[in-house]
Protein backbone atom coordinates (compact mmCIF):
# COMPACT_ATOMS: atom_id res chain seq x y z
CA UNK A 1 0.00 0.00 0.00
CA UNK A 2 1.32 3.50 -1.04
CA UNK A 3 2.09 5.74 1.88
CA UNK A 4 -0.57 8.18 0.15
CA UNK A 5 -3.21 5.45 0.38
CA UNK A 6 -1.99 4.72 3.93
CA UNK A 7 -2.25 8.33 4.68
CA UNK A 8 -6.11 9.12 3.49
CA UNK A 9 -7.61 5.33 4.89
CA UNK A 10 -5.86 6.62 8.50
CA UNK A 11 -7.28 9.74 7.89
CA UNK A 12 -11.20 8.80 7.25
CA UNK A 13 -11.02 5.76 9.90
CA UNK A 14 -9.86 8.03 12.50
CA UNK A 15 -13.12 10.97 11.63
CA UNK A 16 -15.66 7.71 11.24
CA UNK A 17 -14.04 6.84 15.08
CA UNK A 18 -14.41 10.18 16.02
CA UNK A 19 -17.69 10.65 14.90
CA UNK A 20 -19.07 7.49 16.45
CA UNK A 21 -17.28 7.74 19.95
CA UNK A 22 -19.53 10.75 20.33
CA UNK A 23 -23.18 9.49 18.84
CA UNK A 24 -25.56 12.25 20.22
CA UNK A 25 -23.68 15.07 19.68
CA UNK A 26 -22.75 13.91 15.91
CA UNK A 27 -27.02 12.96 15.36
CA UNK A 28 -27.39 16.48 16.93
CA UNK A 29 -24.87 18.12 14.18
CA UNK A 30 -26.90 15.84 11.48
CA UNK A 31 -30.23 16.55 12.25
CA UNK A 32 -29.38 20.31 12.17
CA UNK A 33 -27.50 20.20 9.07
CA UNK A 34 -30.40 18.05 7.25
CA UNK A 35 -33.20 20.07 9.05
CA UNK A 36 -31.85 23.31 7.66
CA UNK A 37 -30.91 22.02 4.09
CA UNK A 38 -34.31 20.71 3.84
CA UNK A 39 -35.65 23.89 3.87
CA UNK A 40 -33.98 25.88 1.03
CA UNK A 41 -33.92 21.79 -1.09
CA UNK A 42 -37.61 21.23 0.04
CA UNK A 43 -38.94 24.88 -1.21
CA UNK A 44 -36.72 24.03 -4.53
CA UNK A 45 -38.52 20.67 -4.86
CA UNK A 46 -42.22 22.35 -4.22
CA UNK A 47 -41.69 24.73 -6.86
CA UNK A 48 -40.48 22.37 -9.39
CA UNK A 49 -43.82 20.69 -8.69
CA UNK A 50 -45.55 23.96 -9.56
CA UNK A 51 -43.66 24.67 -12.46
CA UNK A 52 -44.62 21.30 -13.63
CA UNK A 53 -48.37 21.85 -12.90
CA UNK A 54 -47.83 25.31 -14.85
CA UNK A 55 -46.10 25.08 -17.34
CA UNK A 56 -49.14 21.72 -18.55
CA UNK A 57 -51.70 24.93 -17.99
CA UNK A 58 -50.42 27.79 -19.40
CA UNK A 59 -48.85 26.69 -22.94
CA UNK A 60 -49.33 29.34 -25.38
CA UNK A 61 -51.08 32.67 -24.79
CA UNK A 62 -54.80 31.90 -25.63
CA UNK A 63 -57.92 34.20 -25.47
CA UNK A 64 -61.41 33.40 -24.53
CA UNK A 65 -64.30 35.42 -26.00
CA UNK A 66 -67.62 35.09 -24.47
CA UNK A 67 -70.93 35.99 -26.56
CA UNK A 68 -73.89 37.17 -24.83
CA UNK A 69 -76.04 34.19 -23.67
CA UNK A 70 -79.06 35.88 -26.16
CA UNK A 71 -76.17 35.99 -29.05
CA UNK A 72 -77.51 34.17 -32.29
CA UNK A 73 -75.99 32.01 -34.94
CA UNK A 74 -75.54 35.14 -37.34
CA UNK A 75 -74.45 37.50 -34.50
CA UNK A 76 -71.40 34.60 -34.21
CA UNK A 77 -70.88 34.43 -37.82
CA UNK A 78 -70.44 38.14 -37.87
CA UNK A 79 -67.38 37.49 -35.25
CA UNK A 80 -66.30 35.07 -36.84
CA UNK A 81 -65.75 36.78 -39.86
CA UNK A 82 -63.67 39.62 -37.87
CA UNK A 83 -61.39 37.21 -36.42
CA UNK A 84 -60.44 35.72 -39.88
CA UNK A 85 -59.41 39.34 -40.86
CA UNK A 86 -57.87 39.86 -37.80
CA UNK A 87 -53.98 40.55 -38.39
CA UNK A 88 -53.18 39.70 -35.05
CA UNK A 89 -55.10 36.50 -34.71
CA UNK A 90 -53.20 33.25 -35.43
CA UNK A 91 -56.10 30.85 -35.57
CA UNK A 92 -59.52 30.20 -33.39
CA UNK A 93 -61.84 27.97 -32.54
CA UNK A 94 -65.61 28.16 -32.11
CA UNK A 95 -67.22 26.25 -28.94
CA UNK A 96 -71.00 26.39 -29.52
CA UNK A 97 -72.64 26.12 -26.09
CA UNK A 98 -74.23 22.83 -26.82
CA UNK A 99 -70.64 21.44 -26.98
CA UNK A 100 -69.53 23.40 -24.13
CA UNK A 101 -72.23 22.04 -22.35
CA UNK A 102 -71.60 18.27 -23.52
CA UNK A 103 -68.10 18.77 -22.51
CA UNK A 104 -69.14 19.99 -19.38
CA UNK A 105 -71.10 16.44 -18.95
CA UNK A 106 -68.34 14.40 -19.74
CA UNK A 107 -65.91 15.12 -17.65
CA UNK A 108 -65.87 16.47 -13.76
CA UNK A 109 -68.33 14.09 -13.04
CA UNK A 110 -70.72 16.75 -12.88
CA UNK A 111 -73.82 15.11 -15.18
CA UNK A 112 -76.10 15.27 -12.74
CA UNK A 113 -76.28 18.88 -12.01
CA UNK A 114 -75.79 18.90 -15.67
CA UNK A 115 -79.09 17.25 -15.82
CA UNK A 116 -81.06 18.74 -14.07
CA UNK A 117 -80.87 22.44 -15.48
CA UNK A 118 -83.72 23.56 -17.39
CA UNK A 119 -81.50 25.32 -19.90
CA UNK A 120 -78.04 25.58 -20.95
CA UNK A 121 -76.55 28.21 -18.97
CA UNK A 122 -73.39 28.38 -21.34
CA UNK A 123 -72.62 30.95 -24.20
CA UNK A 124 -71.02 30.40 -27.30
CA UNK A 125 -67.43 30.93 -27.09
CA UNK A 126 -64.08 31.30 -29.42
CA UNK A 127 -60.91 30.15 -28.40
CA UNK A 128 -58.17 32.40 -30.20
CA UNK A 129 -54.80 31.49 -30.14
CA UNK A 130 -52.72 35.31 -31.36
CA UNK A 131 -49.65 35.40 -33.00
CA UNK A 132 -48.12 37.55 -30.33
CA UNK A 133 -46.75 36.75 -26.80
CA UNK A 134 -46.15 40.22 -25.72
CA UNK A 135 -48.84 41.01 -22.70
CA UNK A 136 -49.52 44.33 -24.05
CA UNK A 137 -50.19 43.47 -27.43
CA UNK A 138 -52.75 40.81 -26.03
CA UNK A 139 -53.78 43.11 -23.48
CA UNK A 140 -54.77 45.82 -26.09
CA UNK A 141 -56.36 42.75 -28.42
CA UNK A 142 -58.59 42.21 -25.34
CA UNK A 143 -59.98 45.62 -24.88
CA UNK A 144 -60.29 45.53 -28.45
CA UNK A 145 -62.67 42.75 -28.56
CA UNK A 146 -64.66 43.47 -25.66
CA UNK A 147 -65.96 46.09 -27.84
CA UNK A 148 -67.18 44.29 -30.36
CA UNK A 149 -71.02 43.58 -30.59
CA UNK A 150 -72.35 41.17 -28.44
CA UNK A 151 -69.30 39.86 -26.92
CA UNK A 152 -69.80 39.73 -23.22
CA UNK A 153 -66.53 38.98 -21.85
CA UNK A 154 -63.00 38.44 -23.05
CA UNK A 155 -60.21 36.42 -21.05
CA UNK A 156 -56.83 35.98 -21.11
CA UNK A 157 -56.52 33.22 -20.96
CA UNK A 158 -52.63 33.14 -19.88
CA UNK A 159 -53.16 35.81 -17.45
CA UNK A 160 -53.02 33.46 -14.25
CA UNK A 161 -50.69 31.24 -15.22
CA UNK A 162 -47.95 34.30 -16.03
CA UNK A 163 -49.00 35.82 -12.52
CA UNK A 164 -48.07 31.87 -10.99
CA UNK A 165 -44.69 31.96 -12.90
CA UNK A 166 -43.88 35.89 -11.46
CA UNK A 167 -44.91 34.24 -8.19
CA UNK A 168 -42.50 31.56 -8.58
CA UNK A 169 -39.75 33.24 -9.89
CA UNK A 170 -40.18 35.32 -6.48
CA UNK A 171 -40.47 32.01 -4.23
CA UNK A 172 -36.86 31.30 -6.41
CA UNK A 173 -35.17 34.08 -5.13
CA UNK A 174 -36.59 33.78 -1.89
CA UNK A 175 -35.31 30.11 -1.67
CA UNK A 176 -32.12 31.24 -2.39
CA UNK A 177 -31.73 33.68 -0.04
CA UNK A 178 -32.96 30.99 2.39
CA UNK A 179 -30.04 28.62 0.98
CA UNK A 180 -27.89 30.91 1.13
CA UNK A 181 -28.64 32.20 4.97
CA UNK A 182 -28.67 28.57 6.01
CA UNK A 183 -25.33 27.36 4.08
CA UNK A 184 -23.72 30.03 5.82
CA UNK A 185 -25.13 28.33 9.63
CA UNK A 186 -23.94 25.37 8.19
CA UNK A 187 -20.38 26.21 7.65
CA UNK A 188 -20.46 27.79 11.14
CA UNK A 189 -21.94 24.56 12.82
CA UNK A 190 -18.91 22.48 11.52
CA UNK A 191 -16.43 25.48 12.71
CA UNK A 192 -17.45 25.13 15.75
CA UNK A 193 -17.63 21.42 16.21
CA UNK A 194 -14.21 21.66 14.56
CA UNK A 195 -12.73 23.99 16.80
CA UNK A 196 -13.69 22.28 20.15
CA UNK A 197 -12.55 18.79 18.19
CA UNK A 198 -9.34 21.13 17.54
CA UNK A 199 -9.03 22.17 20.87
CA UNK A 200 -9.66 18.60 22.99
CA UNK A 201 -7.14 17.22 20.54
CA UNK A 202 -4.11 20.01 21.34
CA UNK A 203 -1.60 17.23 22.72
CA UNK A 204 -2.35 15.08 20.32
CA UNK A 205 -1.27 17.46 17.48
CA UNK A 206 1.41 19.14 19.35
CA UNK A 207 2.99 15.43 20.13
CA UNK A 208 2.27 14.68 16.07
CA UNK A 209 3.96 17.74 15.03
CA UNK A 210 6.57 17.11 17.28
CA UNK A 211 7.21 13.81 15.58
CA UNK A 212 6.89 14.87 12.06
CA UNK A 213 3.74 15.01 11.42
CA UNK A 214 3.36 17.36 8.36
CA UNK A 215 0.48 19.94 8.62
CA UNK A 216 -1.78 17.80 6.36
CA UNK A 217 -1.26 14.63 8.05
CA UNK A 218 -3.18 17.06 11.06
CA UNK A 219 -5.53 18.73 8.70
CA UNK A 220 -6.82 15.53 6.99
CA UNK A 221 -8.70 13.62 9.77
CA UNK A 222 -10.69 17.05 10.39
CA UNK A 223 -11.67 17.67 6.87
CA UNK A 224 -12.45 13.98 6.35
CA UNK A 225 -15.07 14.72 9.79
CA UNK A 226 -16.79 17.76 8.21
CA UNK A 227 -17.41 16.11 4.98
CA UNK A 228 -18.64 13.18 6.31
CA UNK A 229 -20.69 15.05 8.63
CA UNK A 230 -21.77 17.38 5.70
CA UNK A 231 -22.85 14.21 3.29
CA UNK A 232 -25.00 12.78 6.29
CA UNK A 233 -26.49 16.28 6.68
CA UNK A 234 -27.61 15.67 3.13
CA UNK A 235 -28.92 12.83 3.46
CA UNK A 236 -30.91 13.63 6.32
CA UNK A 237 -32.55 16.53 4.56
CA UNK A 238 -33.18 14.25 1.68
CA UNK A 239 -35.10 11.64 4.23
CA UNK A 240 -36.77 15.06 5.62
CA UNK A 241 -38.27 15.83 2.31
CA UNK A 242 -39.56 12.75 1.01
CA UNK A 243 -41.28 12.22 4.34
CA UNK A 244 -42.98 15.65 4.38
CA UNK A 245 -43.78 14.63 0.71
CA UNK A 246 -45.22 11.18 1.44
CA UNK A 247 -47.52 12.81 4.23
CA UNK A 248 -48.59 15.57 1.54
CA UNK A 249 -49.15 13.27 -0.89
CA UNK A 250 -51.15 11.18 1.24
CA UNK A 251 -53.68 14.23 1.87
CA UNK A 252 -53.29 15.36 -1.92
CA UNK A 253 -54.85 11.63 -2.71
CA UNK A 254 -57.68 12.83 -0.90
CA UNK A 255 -57.95 16.10 -2.02
CA UNK A 256 -57.95 14.50 -5.75
CA UNK A 257 -60.88 12.24 -5.23
CA UNK A 258 -62.96 14.69 -4.28
CA UNK A 259 -62.18 17.21 -6.82
CA UNK A 260 -61.47 14.51 -9.45
CA UNK A 261 -58.17 16.23 -10.35
CA UNK A 262 -54.47 14.22 -9.86
CA UNK A 263 -51.40 16.31 -8.75
CA UNK A 264 -48.74 14.23 -6.79
CA UNK A 265 -45.63 15.82 -5.43
CA UNK A 266 -42.69 14.76 -7.23
CA UNK A 267 -38.62 14.21 -5.32
CA UNK A 268 -36.12 16.34 -6.39
CA UNK A 269 -34.63 14.65 -9.50
CA UNK A 270 -31.70 12.23 -9.40
CA UNK A 271 -29.58 14.93 -10.64
CA UNK A 272 -30.91 17.32 -8.01
CA UNK A 273 -30.76 15.26 -5.31
CA UNK A 274 -26.42 14.47 -5.89
CA UNK A 275 -26.70 18.11 -6.29
CA UNK A 276 -27.45 18.46 -2.72
CA UNK A 277 -25.02 15.53 -1.15
CA UNK A 278 -22.00 17.32 -3.04
CA UNK A 279 -23.62 20.87 -2.08
CA UNK A 280 -23.71 19.40 1.79
CA UNK A 281 -20.30 17.44 1.56
CA UNK A 282 -18.68 20.69 0.57
CA UNK A 283 -19.94 23.00 3.06
CA UNK A 284 -18.91 20.68 5.75
CA UNK A 285 -15.47 20.43 4.02
CA UNK A 286 -15.54 24.32 4.10
CA UNK A 287 -16.49 25.05 7.54
CA UNK A 288 -14.18 22.15 8.45
CA UNK A 289 -11.12 23.95 6.22
CA UNK A 290 -11.81 27.42 7.69
CA UNK A 291 -12.23 26.07 11.72
CA UNK A 292 -8.23 24.21 10.62
CA UNK A 293 -7.05 26.72 8.87
CA UNK A 294 -7.77 29.39 12.06
CA UNK A 295 -6.52 27.41 14.75
CA UNK A 296 -4.38 24.95 13.64
CA UNK A 297 -1.55 27.28 13.13
CA UNK A 298 -2.01 28.46 17.45
CA UNK A 299 -0.90 24.86 18.20
CA UNK A 300 2.73 24.69 17.96
CA UNK A 301 4.53 22.51 20.07
CA UNK A 302 7.57 23.96 22.15
CA UNK B 1 26.36 13.77 11.04
CA UNK B 2 25.33 16.74 13.79
CA UNK B 3 27.52 20.11 13.30
CA UNK B 4 27.23 23.10 14.94
CA UNK B 5 28.35 26.52 13.59
CA UNK B 6 28.78 29.99 15.82
CA UNK B 7 24.94 29.23 16.85
CA UNK B 8 23.08 31.81 19.21
CA UNK B 9 20.18 31.94 20.52
CA UNK B 10 18.49 34.77 21.90
CA UNK B 11 14.53 34.47 23.50
CA UNK B 12 12.26 36.89 22.74
CA UNK B 13 12.59 38.11 25.84
CA UNK B 14 16.20 39.17 25.15
CA UNK B 15 17.61 36.42 27.46
CA UNK B 16 20.70 34.46 25.29
CA UNK B 17 20.30 30.45 25.66
CA UNK B 18 23.12 29.80 23.64
CA UNK B 19 26.25 31.76 22.81
CA UNK B 20 28.00 30.99 20.01
CA UNK B 21 28.12 27.38 19.72
CA UNK B 22 30.52 25.55 17.82
CA UNK B 23 30.84 21.20 17.83
CA UNK B 24 30.41 18.35 16.08
CA UNK B 25 29.26 15.16 16.35
CA UNK B 26 30.40 12.25 14.10
CA UNK B 27 27.98 9.37 13.41
CA UNK B 28 27.82 6.36 15.72
CA UNK B 29 29.06 8.84 18.00
CA UNK B 30 27.40 8.76 22.34
CA UNK B 31 27.47 12.17 23.30
CA UNK B 32 26.09 13.96 26.35
CA UNK B 33 25.38 17.35 26.73
CA UNK B 34 25.77 18.68 30.82
CA UNK B 35 25.60 22.00 32.81
CA UNK B 36 23.15 23.44 35.42
CA UNK B 37 19.87 23.88 35.31
CA UNK B 38 19.06 26.73 32.85
CA UNK B 39 22.68 26.36 31.21
CA UNK B 40 21.06 25.55 27.76
CA UNK B 41 20.75 22.13 27.37
CA UNK B 42 16.84 21.87 26.48
CA UNK B 43 17.28 24.79 23.52
CA UNK B 44 20.05 23.06 22.26
CA UNK B 45 18.88 19.52 21.87
CA UNK B 46 15.39 21.39 20.44
CA UNK B 47 17.72 23.09 17.46
CA UNK B 48 18.23 20.11 16.49
CA UNK B 49 14.98 19.40 15.79
CA UNK B 50 13.78 22.37 14.98
CA UNK B 51 11.69 22.92 17.25
CA UNK B 52 13.66 26.47 18.40
CA UNK B 53 15.61 28.33 15.44
CA UNK B 54 18.73 29.67 16.21
CA UNK B 55 18.91 33.52 16.32
CA UNK B 56 22.36 33.15 14.45
CA UNK B 57 24.86 30.65 13.18
CA UNK B 58 24.21 27.26 10.87
CA UNK B 59 23.13 24.12 12.42
CA UNK B 60 23.96 21.10 9.84
CA UNK B 61 21.69 17.16 10.54
CA UNK B 62 22.73 14.69 7.72
CA UNK B 63 23.77 17.06 5.58
CA UNK B 64 20.87 19.53 5.75
CA UNK B 65 20.60 23.44 7.12
CA UNK B 66 18.09 22.99 9.65
CA UNK B 67 18.29 26.77 10.50
CA UNK B 68 16.57 27.21 6.92
CA UNK B 69 14.24 23.92 6.62
CA UNK B 70 10.65 25.15 6.32
CA UNK B 71 7.12 23.53 6.48
CA UNK B 72 6.99 19.50 5.24
CA UNK B 73 11.02 19.66 5.65
CA UNK B 74 10.89 20.23 8.94
CA UNK B 75 8.29 16.94 9.14
CA UNK B 76 10.83 15.47 7.24
CA UNK B 77 13.94 15.78 9.21
CA UNK B 78 12.41 14.78 12.48
CA UNK B 79 10.95 11.57 11.12
CA UNK B 80 14.39 10.76 10.63
CA UNK B 81 15.35 11.55 14.55
CA UNK B 82 14.19 9.90 17.67
CA UNK B 83 13.16 11.96 20.22
CA UNK B 84 12.96 11.68 24.13
CA UNK B 85 11.14 14.57 25.19
CA UNK B 86 11.55 16.12 28.75
CA UNK B 87 8.21 15.84 29.58
CA UNK B 88 7.80 12.97 28.17
CA UNK B 89 4.42 14.24 26.14
CA UNK B 90 2.63 10.33 26.31
CA UNK B 91 -1.15 10.38 25.07
CA UNK B 92 -3.44 9.24 27.68
CA UNK B 93 -6.16 8.38 25.44
CA UNK B 94 -4.89 5.76 24.12
CA UNK B 95 -2.67 2.20 24.97
CA UNK B 96 0.83 1.65 24.86
CA UNK B 97 0.51 0.26 21.68
CA UNK B 98 -1.31 3.20 19.83
CA UNK B 99 1.38 5.82 21.76
CA UNK B 100 4.48 3.83 19.76
CA UNK B 101 2.09 3.60 16.48
CA UNK B 102 1.74 7.11 15.92
CA UNK B 103 4.88 8.13 14.55
CA UNK B 104 4.76 4.84 12.03
CA UNK B 105 1.20 5.97 11.47
CA UNK B 106 2.35 9.50 10.57
CA UNK B 107 5.00 8.03 8.03
CA UNK B 108 2.38 6.77 6.35
CA UNK B 109 3.38 3.02 7.28
CA UNK B 110 1.54 -0.20 6.09
CA UNK B 111 -0.58 -1.34 8.96
CA UNK B 112 0.54 -4.84 9.23
CA UNK B 113 3.98 -3.94 8.77
CA UNK B 114 3.39 -1.40 11.21
CA UNK B 115 2.49 -3.82 14.14
CA UNK B 116 5.43 -5.72 13.76
CA UNK B 117 7.79 -2.49 14.30
CA UNK B 118 5.77 -1.55 17.50
CA UNK B 119 5.83 -4.96 18.78
CA UNK B 120 10.06 -5.19 17.71
CA UNK B 121 10.37 -1.49 19.75
CA UNK B 122 8.21 -2.65 22.88
CA UNK B 123 9.99 -5.88 23.40
CA UNK B 124 13.37 -3.78 22.80
CA UNK B 125 12.58 -1.59 26.41
CA UNK B 126 10.56 -4.77 27.76
CA UNK B 127 7.18 -3.38 27.56
CA UNK B 128 5.79 -6.09 25.22
CA UNK B 129 3.57 -7.36 27.80
CA UNK B 130 2.11 -3.91 28.50
CA UNK B 131 0.91 -3.50 24.35
CA UNK B 132 -2.81 -2.68 25.82
CA UNK B 133 -2.48 -1.53 29.13
CA UNK B 134 -3.55 2.69 29.50
CA UNK B 135 -0.05 4.78 29.82
CA UNK B 136 -1.28 5.63 33.12
CA UNK B 137 -1.02 2.84 34.54
CA UNK B 138 2.50 2.26 34.26
CA UNK B 139 5.18 3.20 36.31
CA UNK B 140 7.30 6.17 36.18
CA UNK B 141 10.56 4.03 34.46
CA UNK B 142 7.93 2.04 32.07
CA UNK B 143 6.56 5.54 31.09
CA UNK B 144 10.10 6.71 30.38
CA UNK B 145 10.66 3.35 28.44
CA UNK B 146 7.27 3.99 26.45
CA UNK B 147 9.06 7.20 25.55
CA UNK B 148 12.07 5.37 24.34
CA UNK B 149 10.19 3.26 22.25
CA UNK B 150 8.17 5.37 20.41
CA UNK B 151 11.38 7.49 19.97
CA UNK B 152 13.03 4.25 18.44
CA UNK B 153 10.14 2.79 16.24
CA UNK B 154 11.00 4.46 12.85
CA UNK B 155 14.74 3.54 13.55
CA UNK B 156 15.95 6.85 13.55
CA UNK B 157 19.70 6.66 12.62
CA UNK B 158 19.99 10.02 15.81
CA UNK B 159 18.64 9.65 19.12
CA UNK B 160 18.00 12.70 20.93
CA UNK B 161 16.92 12.68 25.02
CA UNK B 162 16.32 15.53 26.97
CA UNK B 163 16.59 14.31 30.49
CA UNK B 164 15.53 11.00 30.29
CA UNK B 165 16.08 10.10 33.76
CA UNK B 166 15.44 13.14 35.84
CA UNK B 167 12.13 11.68 37.52
CA UNK B 168 13.53 8.26 38.51
CA UNK B 169 15.53 6.39 41.46
CA UNK B 170 19.09 5.38 40.36
CA UNK B 171 18.47 2.06 39.55
CA UNK B 172 15.97 3.04 36.70
CA UNK B 173 17.73 5.40 35.64
CA UNK B 174 20.64 3.30 35.06
CA UNK B 175 18.22 0.60 33.38
CA UNK B 176 17.45 3.27 30.84
CA UNK B 177 21.01 4.40 30.12
CA UNK B 178 22.02 1.27 29.62
CA UNK B 179 19.20 0.57 26.90
CA UNK B 180 20.48 4.23 24.99
CA UNK B 181 24.10 2.56 25.38
CA UNK B 182 22.42 -0.84 23.44
CA UNK B 183 21.34 1.89 20.98
CA UNK B 184 24.56 3.41 20.45
CA UNK B 185 26.32 -0.18 20.27
CA UNK B 186 24.07 -1.09 17.12
CA UNK B 187 25.03 2.44 15.56
CA UNK B 188 22.80 4.97 16.79
CA UNK B 189 24.28 8.33 17.22
CA UNK B 190 23.06 9.01 20.67
CA UNK B 191 22.62 12.56 22.17
CA UNK B 192 21.44 12.80 25.65
CA UNK B 193 20.92 16.02 28.19
CA UNK B 194 21.34 14.95 31.84
CA UNK B 195 22.22 17.49 34.79
CA UNK B 196 22.95 13.56 36.66
CA UNK B 197 26.63 13.62 37.10
CA UNK B 198 26.70 10.34 38.49
CA UNK B 199 25.05 8.45 35.47
CA UNK B 200 28.53 9.62 33.87
CA UNK B 201 30.62 8.70 36.14
CA UNK B 202 33.02 5.68 34.50
CA UNK B 203 31.54 6.29 30.98
CA UNK B 204 34.04 7.17 28.67
CA UNK B 205 31.00 8.77 26.47
CA UNK B 206 32.38 12.39 25.02
CA UNK B 207 30.71 15.03 27.51
CA UNK B 208 29.58 18.44 26.17
CA UNK B 209 29.63 21.01 29.11
CA UNK B 210 27.23 24.00 29.05
CA UNK B 211 28.14 27.15 31.46
CA UNK B 212 25.64 29.92 30.91
CA UNK B 213 24.62 29.10 27.39
CA UNK B 214 28.56 29.16 26.55
CA UNK B 215 30.38 25.80 25.54
CA UNK B 216 32.99 24.73 28.77
CA UNK B 217 36.53 23.41 26.99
Amino acid sequence: MSAWLSHHSYALALALKRLVRTPFSSLLSIAVMGIALSLPAGGYMLLGNLQTFSGHISGAPQLSLFMALDANRDEAAQIESRLKQHPQVASFQFVPKDSALQQLKQGNGLADVVDSLAQNPLPDAFVINAKSTVPEVLGSLRTEMQKWPKAEHVQLDSAWARRLDALLSLGRVAVLILAALLSFALVAVTFNTIRLQILTRRDEIEVSKLIGATNGFIRRPFLYFGAIQGVAGGIAAWLVIALGIYLINGALADLALLYAFDFRLHHLSSEDSMSLLLFSTWLGWLGAWLSVASHLWQIEPR
Amino acid sequence: MINFGNVSKRYPNSYDALKNITFTIETGEMVFVTGHSGAGKSTLLKLIAAIERPTSGSIIVNGQNVAALKGAAISILRRNLGLVFQDQKILFDRSVFDNVLLPLQIGGFDPKAATGRVRAALDKVGLLDKEKARPITLSGGEQQRLCIARAVVNRPSILIADEPTSNLDTDYARDIMDMFRSFHQVGVTVLIATHDAELLGGAQQRILTLDHGKLAA
